[in-house]
């Protein structure tokens, strides 16, 4: 967990248009966030049922990748990796493809952190071979 | 001196011209809208005014709202 805070807190100093960030999943359990439990929590239900509501303009059958609103006050961008998801609000006006692209690399970090290495068996010893005798 | 004046009055429908372009972007810009984008690289445009966009915007400046409390 202090890995995928330290992603998030990361997002929000290398884009400076960022202002907050909650990284969730379909359930809306909160996996990381750069705002309070209680606050991050909201996000993501309320992020949850905007995506719901969006997936419903699209076509049957077609997945929901990414949104993003722009209102007088600023913006929210929601993307999608797989089951995980991630929310971020910024100031007006913000350059979104730059946005994206955080939001993006954030997810796929989240994504690929290093987990606990699954510990090898030790590799069985084949039988020694029997020596050939040389006169048969 | 009706060169100075054609050259004037060019300037300023040029300049007004160019004045009304950049407004009109300008307000374009600060619309408020919503673009969604699918997987197979699809993307719709929701702009303000139309029963979609305005639940969706609803939803957005909750959102907002709660990210600033």
């Amino acid at each position: 967990m202090a890995q995928t805070a330290q992603a998030l807190a990361d997002l929000t100093e290398i884009s400076s248009q960022i202002e907050s960030a909650v990284a969730f999943d379909r359930e809306g359990t909160v996996v990381a966030a750069t705002v309070d439990d209680d606050r991050a929590g909201r996000l993501a239900s309320t992020a949850l049922e905007l995506l719901e509501a969006a997936e419903k303009q699209g076509a049957e059958g077609k997945e929901l990748a990414q949104l993003d609103v722009a209102l007088q006050d600023g913006s929210v961008f929601v993307v999608r990796d797989g089951d995980r998801l991630i929310v971020a609000t910024t100031s007006p006006e913000p350059t979104a493809g730059l946005v994206f692209y955080d939001l993006k690399s954030a997810l796929r970090g989240l994504g690929t952190e290093p987990r606990a290495k699954p510990k090898r068996a030790p590799a069985k010893r084949a039988p020694a071979r029997k020596k050939k005798d040389a006169g048969t | 001196m009706r060169g100075r004046n054609f050259l004037t009055g060019f300037l300023l429908a040029a300049g007004s011209a160019v004045g009304t372009v950049l407004y009109r972007r300008r307000a374009a810009r600060r619309r408020e809208r919503v673009q969604l984008y699918f997987g197979d690289g699809s993307m719709v445009s929701l702009t303000e005014g139309s029963p979609e966009a305005e639940r969706l915007l609803g939803r957005a400046r909750e959102l907002l709202a709660a990210s600033r409390v």
